[in-house]
């Protein structure tokens, strides 16, 4: 085993996110005007694992997941990425990581409405410089089954459609991070059904780390960890399926 | 990464899905503007600088309205230069029955020593350069006089006392490039046939000119300087450098009004881009975002979206070039013939301030917002209620309203007309925009107190406008500017000329007779007595006429360099028509001193219009100096009379008593009624009478009016870019409210609304704005037509009910039709589909 290997792909210490509350009538006592959205969260998630985030609304999940990500920064705490201290980088270095290493799946798409599948799938490839971005993006277009749909707009494409080509945007640059924020939340059953079954198709392929926010009971069952946020707190740790794994979770002030 | 591929990739399809349509469209209305008055005032000011001797017809000339002393023109033979003298007056012309006023010149041999003449055998052939000037005996005429007089090639006409045949159609000649100066079309003869006709008196009004020519322009200028001191005044000299100053004057004027016109739509268009970036910023949160997301550094976005707006704004500028050289067509044919008969193609210059107006409106209003697309949070991928940046009006805008300031100062040439123009301009748009917010509140106090009876589909409508208040006293302001200024163009200026017409008794002189010779009083006198219908209107009062020069005031000697007024500069260079008389007119008030009487023995006193004393800066016992026909005549001033101008009875600014003049030369000039049925009367009297000059009256009015008509036409055609770029503002508003809209509808319906209701509400929307700028409109051209008449042109005024008629109506229906043209698709979207995406 390497020593990359071994580093875990997140690590984070002390993570917690409060935001002023707009309706605290007392703006001289920060505790009263202060919302406390994460306490200190302490997490390690290992590389090529597949991990859910789960918890009612308003518990922190995406939260955690946007600063996870380095979407959003902290109030106080850190997180590593695969080694590198995230917010010791400024917003533009954050980009270029994201650019770098991870991938994003959403609920609602996020497809630019302006680009075609093609064009949507390039542009992560492009923005990283990438000369064979159309090569690549039409590979991993044709990987989720759209090759009939690759110059179709995002308006032309069904949702399942949307969610696939979404998916071929985040694998195409072959991240080592995956984030999903409830990635069948807008689609049916079925639909949703065989977007799960690609997504985890393509992590094992790729061997990704997947973080994904769900409500979704049987789509957090196929991972093998669970962090379940509960008023901003971390609760449980999750099972573990694979002995290569090693996940160490710390509940911190959580108790 | 390849950002410029990616931005012009992003650029097709926001442009395929039509949101920067109205940006670009905004863009090329506000340079085609621009660039259209740009072209046309270069292509007159090349012709001024290029042809400027061919406008002179010499490289210099000099003007006088004496014969030119003899040394003048020694002087010129002397500096080895080329020289010949022409002379203007003008007088009438008869062909058989037929009379008409014309512009005579003589030439003499070498005219013109640039540019050339042309003529052409028949009226309606084509025409070829001149051979010389038109041998004695014979005359050149303008088909301005052939048609009129029913002439053709080889027939006679009288000319005073001369009877000379036609030999040609004179069809282009230098310094006599368009009809915007003169009154009368052209005769040219020999200057060798002048005295034969006998029209050319000691009291006649002749304007003569040396021409003088040299091979190369150091003669030019020696001679220039040579001859300076020589000159008296009323001898002027006219160089390449400072031709034909009348059209330079009005090249100004026209460049800076027309420049300015076209600003109103550079204004109107920013308003239209910075409603149009507001929305694609806002609509292209979501993408920076997710392109943030996708690892895009902050310099990428920005790279993303400024080589975005650069090609836009270069493509749409160029194209509103072209379409301004386009446009600029128009405006040639409307003047161009006023000024010259072939204008030079235009230089590059419009093209460059084309482009720059618009990069400079466009990165004004549209890259401050745009700049703060980079600094959107990737975050808003999770949470869309966050992450958009705060766009401040003044942050944002600030840059584009400093761009227009700067923008206006460069249009009007001079800082100081630029800063009075944008002190106007700040204040107008500031009263619009007050007196549009107590409109609108007035109409919410209306609406309330009679909402019971306002449908729901109007309430909703009214309910629109006083929500979205900024926005809509912008729209109302705009289209109010544009329909104010059509309706000034229009109505009041009909109404100006209708006034002043109107305010003339219906037996009001409608001619007037010049240059009648002492010997020929008596017998005028009693030709019209026995003319048949002209006993009834009285009898015409002969006034005598001395010309004459002022030289000083108070024995100080005086130029027109000692006057800062144009008028009294104008005054001071040609000579005054002064006269004498023993009873005061009726029409003419003393204001001040008391009039002579007829025992006075003292002659040398003299009756002062008070408007002029004004000018000149005159007052009781002031003394004045003449120079009449070389002699001193010293008078003081005992009396200030005011004058009744617009009674086309003959007045003179300088009155003095019977005998003062005595042993100066006199013509004599009156004015009288010719019924509209009876013109053979003044044929037959300038057969009797050939050297009489009659001015119609009529004639002259009709010219008038055709100039005003044709410069109000081209006033109107550039300020139809205005009305433009109001409807773009209109759009560019609409569709930054279209989401929301459609939001609504879809909410509407689902409640129950049906189509026509809905429908019903975006028209009383629309309508009213239309309305409202109506109002704001006619009220604005009211008041204006008020100051004009009142003030500039001491008119009676009259109010008229079609300005506020046409306005309002122009206005409702305008604006409404075209706001519910624009918004009448939200009804076709599947409510279902607009909530579901929502």
């Amino acid at each position: 085993m390497t020593e990359d290997s071994i580093r875990p792909i997140i690590r984070t210490e002390q993570l917690a996110k409060r935001v002023n509350s707009a309706e605290s009538p007392s703006a001289d006592s920060p505790m009263n005007g202060e919302l406390i959205l994460l306490h200190d969260i302490n997490l390690t998630i290992a590389r090529g694992a597949a991990v859910t985030i789960v918890g009612a609304s308003g518990s922190g999940k995406s939260t955690l997941l946007g600063l996870l990500a380095g979407l959003d920064t902290p109030s106080q705490g850190r997180v590593w990425i695969d080694g590198v201290d995230l917010f010791a980088l400024d917003e533009d270095g954050r980009a270029r990581l994201r650019g770098a290493m991870i991938g994003f799946v959403f609920q609602s798409f996020q497809l630019l409405p302006n680009l075609t599948a093609l064009e949507n799938v390039m542009l992560p490839l492009e923005l990283a410089g990438r000369r064979d971005a159309r090569e690549v993006a039409h590979a991993v277009l044709v990987r989720v089954g759209l090759e009939p749909r690759v110059h179709h707009y995002p308006k032309q494409l069904s949702g399942g459609e949307q969610q696939r080509v979404a998916i071929a945007r985040a694998f195409a640059p072959q991240p080592k991070l995956l984030f999903a924020d409830e990635p069948t939340g807008n689609l049916d059953r079925a639909t949703g059904t065989r977007i799960v079954d690609l997504l985890f198709e393509l992590n094992r392929e790729q061997h990704t780390t997947l973080i994904l926010v769900t409500h979704d009971e049987t789509l957090a069952r196929r991972c093998n960890q669970r962090l379940t946020l509960d008023a901003g707190r971390l609760l449980v740790a999750g099972s573990l399926a694979d002995p290569l794994i090693d996940p160490i979770i710390n509940q911190g002030n959580a108790a | 990464m390849n950002t410029f591929a990616l931005a012009m990739r992003m650029l097709r399809r926001d442009w395929q899905a039509g949101e920067l349509r109205v940006l670009a469209a905004a863009l090329i209305v506000a340079v085609t503007s621009i660039t259209a008055v740009g072209f046309f005032t270069d292509r007159i000011n090349q012709a001024l600088h290029r042809q400027a001797n061919e406008l002179l017809g010499a490289d210099l000339l000099i003007a006088s309205d004496q014969p030119l002393a003899a040394n003048v023109r020694d002087l010129t033979r002397q500096h080895g230069l080329h020289s010949t003298e022409t002379l203007d007056f003008r007088s009438m012309v008869v062909a058989g029955d037929n009379t008409r006023l014309a512009e005579i010149k003589a030439v003499s041999d070498g005219y013109p020593l640039r540019g050339t003449l042309r003529t052409a055998p028949q009226r309606f052939a084509p025409d070829a350069p001149a051979v010389g000037v038109p041998a004695p005996g014979t005359v050149w005429l303008d088909a301005g006089l052939l048609g009129p007089l029913n002439l053709n090639i080889g027939d006679a006409i009288t000319l005073g006392e001369a009877r000379l045949t036609v030999a040609a159609v004179l069809t282009h000649e230098p310094a006599r490039g368009g009809d915007l100066f003169s009154i009368a079309p052209r005769l040219m003869l020999n200057a060798a046939d002048v005295p034969r006709t006998q029209l050319v008196q000691p009291a006649s009004r002749v304007r003569y000119h040396l021409l003088v020519a040299g091979d190369n322009a150091q003669d030019i200028s020696a001679y220039r300087a040579a001859i300076t001191p020589l000159l008296k005044t009323g001898e002027r000299i006219e160089s390449i450098e400072d031709a034909r100053p009348e059209l330079r004057s009005a090249l100004t004027r026209a460049r800076s009004f027309l420049g300015l016109a076209a600003l109103v739509s550079v204004m109107l268009a920013s308003v239209a881009i910075a409603t149009a970036t507001r929305r694609f910023v806002l609509r292209h949160l979501d993408n920076c975002a997710m392109m943030r997301c996708l690892g895009a550094v902050q310099r990428d976005i920005t790279r993303l979206y400024v080589y975005q707006i650069l090609v836009l704004g270069l493509t749409a500028s160029v194209l509103g070039c072209v379409l301004g050289y386009a446009a600029q067509g128009v405006l040639v044919n409307i003047l161009g013939s006023m000024v010259s008969a072939e204008l030079p193609p235009p230089s590059l210059w419009p093209v460059v301030s084309g482009l720059l107006t618009g990069m400079i409106t466009l990165l004004g209003f549209s890259l401050p917002p745009l700049l703060q697309l980079k600094s959107v949070s990737p975050l808003r991928v999770l949470r869309r209620d966050i992450g958009a940046p705060q766009i401040s009006n003044l942050t944002a805008y600030g840059a584009g309203i400093t761009a227009l300031a700067a923008l206006m100062l460069w249009q009007a040439g001079e800082i100081k007309l630029g800063l009075y123009m944008l002190g106007g301009t700040v204040v107008t748009l500031l009263a619009l925009g007050v007196f549009t917010v107590l409109l609108m509140r007035g109409l919410r106090l209306l609406h309330r107190h009679h909402s019971g009876h306002n449908s729901v589909a109007w309430r909703f409508g009214m309910a629109n406008i006083t929500r979205r208040a900024q926005g809509s006293v912008v729209q109302v302001v705009g289209f109010g500017i544009g329909i104010m200024a059509l309706l000034l163009l229009t109505l009041v200026r009909g109404d100006l000329l209708d006034d002043w017409q109107k305010s003339l008794p219906a037996d009001a002189p409608n001619r007037f007779l010049i240059n009648i010779q002492p010997d020929q009083v008596a017998p005028i006198r009693s030709f019209l007595a026995n003319a048949p219908a002209m006993e009834k209107h009285g009898k015409p009062v002969l006034f005598p006429m001395i010309r004459g020069r002022l030289t000083g005031v108070n024995d100080k000697p005086i130029t027109p360099e000692n006057y800062t007024d144009e008028r009294a500069q104008r005054l001071v260079a040609r000579e005054f028509n002064l006269s004498w008389a023993a009873d005061m007119q009726a029409d003419n008030k003393i204001v001040a001193g008391s009039w002579w009487k007829q025992t006075d023995p003292d002659k040398h006193v003299i009756s002062v219009e008070e408007g002029l004393a004004t000018t000149l800066g005159l007052k009781l016992g002031d003394s004045m100096q003449f120079s009449i026909a070389g002699s001193e005549f010293n008078a003081t001033i005992t009396s200030l009379r005011k004058v009744e101008w617009d009674s086309m009875h003959p007045n003179f600014f300088v009155l003095a008593p019977p005998g003062a003049f005595d042993t100066y030369p006199a013509s004599f000039m009156t004015s009288l009624y010719v019924p509209i049925d009876k013109p053979d009367i003044m044929n037959a009297l300038v057969k009797t009478f050939p050297n009489v000059t009659i001015i119609d009256v009529a004639a002259i009015m009709a010219q008038i009016r055709q100039i005003m008509e044709r410069v109000t036409l081209a006033v109107e055609y550039v300020f139809m870019f205005t009305l433009l770029a109001g409807l773009l503002v209109l759009y560019a508003a609409i569709q930054s409210t279209l989401d929301e809209r459609i939001h609504e509808s879809a909410i509407l319906r689902t409640l129950g609304a049906r189509r026509g209701q809905l429908l019903t509400g975006l028209f009383a929307e629309f309508a009213t704005l239309g309305l409202l700028a109506g109002l704001v409109a006619a009220c604005a051209a009211t008041l204006l037509g008020y100051v004009l008449a009142t003030q500039l042109f001491h008119l009676p005024y009259t109010f008229n009910p079609w300005l506020w008629i046409i306005g309002v109506t122009g206005g409702t229906l305008g604006v409404g039709l075209a706001g519910l043209l624009g918004t009448q698709f939200i009804l076709r979207q599947p409510p279902l589909q607009t909530l579901r995406n929502a």
